[in-house]
């Protein structure tokens, strides 16, 4: 049994301690807001966040976030929200299925700097891919965020 | 509607024979969403509509949502029409039926078929709300119209589109409706934003990946690294020993182009352990004979094959004089490797075959081939297929081919119980319908002004008829085209092709040959303009020549004025000719494909070896511009898309097995190295044509036309990274 506290509800999963937290969250707690996209840390779909930073869950161990604070894109914190208004001001999905991990990263993001220059924001962004390829609206979707809570 | 010259704004509504495939408006209609309440009552004008007498108003889409947002382009259209509140609609995704016409989501052809069908799906409703509204105020209904979910009475009183619905169902369709004055449209040609986009920021909206039935198993099949190899023997003891692992399963290989590849399949009751359970199978494999391919002995062939006369495909004047004359020759070879089309969401499917049938819920461009792969391989009626459309997380035409679906289908018959198959990334990089490799020749002649005399384009590549027809060695005729038909007015000009056989699964991928062709051709333009000593521009422009509508059988004529616009436009944005940077450079490219004309000037510098696109300016006229932000979005994607493959993308195989795994090997763009990109879009009332390929193909030669100019260096093949330019 492990104790998970997911959007600050505690759920209690008998799973084994080696699965990553992706398929807990999807396919055990039914979290499915956080994408699979490569399995391998390359893609940045499967990421959330454990207490404040951006951690792709395909390569995280559950057993290693025990007790931890962990977000999802079902959850809610002030950064995601204010970033979630932005992307949709500016119609930033195309497929959508990048953008949970899109908007975590970016919250990570914003949760430790909130002046991030052009170089920050490639800095923390090169972790998500986008098939479709929305990088330039992400890029003004983030600045139009930080422009609005100025 | 046959005449499609004439674009009357009367339309006449019987049995919409369109380009659609033949969307017929059945006389009895379905509800599209049975009402929460009862005293709601629905009004069905057809298929695509339904109003409630609350006001809400659902609309069908058809068509799979893959990010090129027809869900919201293709509904907005008969919202307009019917002067609808877009606040009040909601977007129904049709399940898989030949009675909504064609539903192929591919080819860029959805606003293109059904542009003038859904404007008159949402003209008769308005017609029937008038005349519902004047039948109550016992009014004629030439003193009516509809105003924003409204009907209004010339003297000003209005009534509700809701409290219309008990009168008007009562009434005929009608058989003739008024199509609006565009001057007039609210929604189309503006910026809608995604009837999504919410769903898609908070996780909510339900991708193939994300279908969850209840007691549903999970199942990763491992398949024989070798295109169409099959199972000897399967050890599946450790697999079993795994904790969630249930049971292994074979799944046959199903011969057809969209059959399964056939392998071992692992069920389970989470994802990772199906993952885990297929990892740890032994299987021994008959690999069938594609183990002889092997890319770099592939390629010399094939090079080998243009350098020699290949198949006339297409001749003008005599190419053998023009070469015998020239002042000047320019010679040149291109070689692209495959592609694999990696969408984001990997392909996955859920089924549930029992004794009634078979339910599908799966990111599928093509619902309508996947029932009948599936009627034909479970050998059932169509009518106990379902197929759900999901949204799709990426398409790119990998979701068109339902192998995925099938193997879902497999692997519930034989467990009896509904299972999702996923595939890995892995799966996804190994196992595609590869965009095809190629090689190009070409020669071109130049007479002492600099004009160009000859041109000759001879090109060998696995054609996509292969997975149709297995063997096939020879492009089709529409694989041909998009070189044969390049408007330049060059007095002697040849197409040839050379035979090359597949080796793995062939598949279009976004803009399919337009890929390898966009790029030889523009790139070699560029070379000749060179050679020329000529300014990249004028010298294109010239080759393009005069203002005429080329001579061709397709209703929609290619207009070399529209073509040359683009061209001026792009350069004119991209400030071609003016000062740049210091190190700074401009290329450019234009390619008409899937009806539109699309341009694009790539601004790069190269500098201690490594590229920097900095710019990219991409012009595209796709006629009626139906929605002005989608489109923007699109032609973002395809730069990125032409970006990712010009610097990474390069699928090769090894003995039969393709040695790329994940985005380690098999890269994509990201956003540190995404360029500014800039759009115009043509406004015109030509018909529209389509957007979500057009723009892929002049990205590539762009690029390598600038770098030319930034470093004198040209490069013939793609990936740049294989220069170490990234
Ligand atoms: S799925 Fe975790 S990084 Fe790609
Ligand atoms: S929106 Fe489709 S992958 Fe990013």
């Amino acid at each position: 049994m492990v104790t998970l506290q997911i959007n600050g509800e505690k759920h209690s999963v008998d799973v084994e301690s080696d699965m990553p937290l992706l398929w807990v969250l999807r396919d055990v707690i039914g979290y499915t807001g956080t994408k699979f996209g490569c399995g391998k840390g390359l893609c940045g779909a499967c990421m959330v966040l454990v207490d404040g930073n951006a951690v792709n869950s395909c390569l995280l161990q559950v057993s290693l976030v025990e007790g931890k604070d962990i977000v999802t894109i079902e959850g809610t914190t002030e950064n995601l929200r204010k970033l979630q208004n932005s992307w949709e001001k500016l119609n930033v999905p195309q497929c959508g299925f990048c953008q949970s991990g899109q908007l975590i990263t970016a919250t990570a993001l914003l949760n430790t700097n909130d002046a991030p220059s052009e170089v920050d924001i490639n800095n923390a962004m090169v972790r998500n891919i986008c098939r479709c390829g929305t990088y330039t609206r992400i890029k003004e979707a983030i600045n139009n965020t930080l422009e609005s809570s100025k | 509607m046959g005449d499609i010259k004439n674009i009357s704004r009367r339309g006449f509504i019987k049995g919409i024979g369109l380009a659609s495939g033949g969307l017929v408006l059945a006389s009895t209609t379905v509800i599209l969403e049975s009402c929460t309440s009862k005293e709601i009552v629905a009004f069905n004008p057809n298929l695509f509509v339904q109003l409630n007498s609350d006001g809400s108003l659902i609309l069908l889409a058809s068509r799979s949502e893959m990010g090129q947002g027809v869900r919201t382009s293709l509904t907005s259209v008969i919202a307009d029409e019917m002067e609808a509140d877009w606040s009040r609609v909601s977007v129904k995704q049709a399940v898989g039926d030949v009675k909504y016409g064609d539903q192929n989501t591919d080819g860029s052809k959805s606003i293109r078929l059904m542009y003038e069908t859904m404007r008159q799906l949402g003209a008769a409703t308005k017609a029937m709300l008038i005349s519902a509204a004047a039948q109550i105020w016992e009014v004629p209904e030439s003193e009516c119209e509809a105003e924003n979910h409204f009907v209004v009475h010339s003297s000003g009183k209005k009534k509700a589109f809701g409290s219309l619905v008990e009168i008007a169902k009562t009434l005929e369709v009608p058989k003739e409706v008024l199509l609006k004055d565009p001057k007039d449209f609210k929604y189309i040609g503006k910026k809608l934003p995604s009837i999504d986009v919410r769903n898609f920021t908070n996780g909510t909206a339900v991708f193939g990946l994300d279908f969850r039935l209840p007691n549903m198993k999970f199942a990763a099949i491992k398949r024989c690294p070798v295109a169409f190899g099959t199972v000897v023997k399967i050890d599946k003891e450790e697999a079993l020993k795994i904790k969630g692992v249930i049971r292994v399963v074979e799944v046959p290989r199903v011969e057809g182009p969209f059959g399964a590849l056939g392998g071992v399949a692992v069920v389970a009751e989470n994802t990772w352990a199906a993952f885990k359970g297929r990892d740890a199978l032994k299987v021994t494999w008959d690999k069938g004979g594609n183990e002889i391919y092997n890319s770099d002995k592939f390629m010399s062939a094939m090079t080998e094959a243009v350098h020699k006369s290949g198949k006339v495909r297409k001749s003008i004047g005599t190419i053998d004089n023009a070469f015998n004359k020239a002042s000047k020759i320019v010679e040149s070879t291109y070689q692209l490797p495959h592609l694999a089309h990696a969408p984001m969401e990997v392909p996955n499917a859920v089924a549930w075959c029992n004794k009634e049938g078979c339910e599908i819920w799966a990111p599928t461009q093509e619902p309508q081939r996947t029932r009948k792969v599936v009627s034909n391989f479970l050998k059932i009626a169509e009518e106990n297929i379902t197929v759900n459309v999901t949204f799709l997380g990426g398409g790119f035409g990998r979701k068109s081919k339902p192998d995925y679906i099938m193997e879902a289908v497999i692997v519930s018959k034989a467990i009896n119980e509904p299972v999702q198959v996923v595939w890995s990334r892995e799966d996804d990089v190994q196992h595609g319908y590869y965009h095809t490799v190629s090689a190009q020749y070409m020669k071109g002649s130049l007479d002492e002004k600099g004009n160009v005399t000859g041109w000759l384009h001879r090109f060998a590549l696995p054609s996509i008829t292969s997975t149709f027809q297995p063997g096939a060695k020879e492009p089709a005729r529409w694989e041909a085209a998009s070189a044969a038909d390049v408007p330049f007015e060059v007095p002697n000009m040849q197409i040839e092709t050379a035979e090359a056989e597949a080796h793995v699964r062939i598949g279009w991928l976004r803009s399919v040959i337009n890929i390898p062709h966009g790029f030889a051709i523009n790139v070699f333009a560029d070379e000749l303009a060179h050679k020329a000593r000529k300014d990249a521009l004028q010298f294109r422009l010239d080759l393009i020549g005069s203002d005429r509508i080329e001579e061709t059988k397709n209703p929609y004529k290619y207009n070399t004025a529209r073509l040359k616009h683009v061209l001026k436009s792009v350069a004119k944005n991209a400030g071609w000719g003016q000062d740049l940077p210091e190190g700074h450079a401009l290329g450019l490219a234009v390619h008409y494909s899937f009806l539109s004309y699309v341009a694009c000037v790539a601004e790069v510098s190269v500098a201690a070896n490594k590229v920097k696109v900095h710019n990219v300016y991409m012009v595209i006229d796709c006629g009626t511009a139906v929605n002005q932000d989608t489109i923007k979005a699109q032609m973002e994607g395809s730069v990125i898309f032409g970006m990712s493959h010009t610097f990474y993308g390069k699928i090769t195989a090894k003995d039969g097995a393709i040695e790329q795994s994940n985005f380690h090997d098999y890269s994509m763009l990201r956003m540190p190295d995404a360029p500014k990109i800039h759009v115009e879009i043509v406004q015109n009332n030509e018909k529209p044509t389509g957007v979500g390929e057009p723009g892929v193909p002049v990205v590539a030669p762009a690029i390598v036309n600038a770098i030319f100019k930034a470093s004198g260096k040209r490069y013939k093949s793609l990936p740049l990274k294989d220069f170490n330019l990234v």
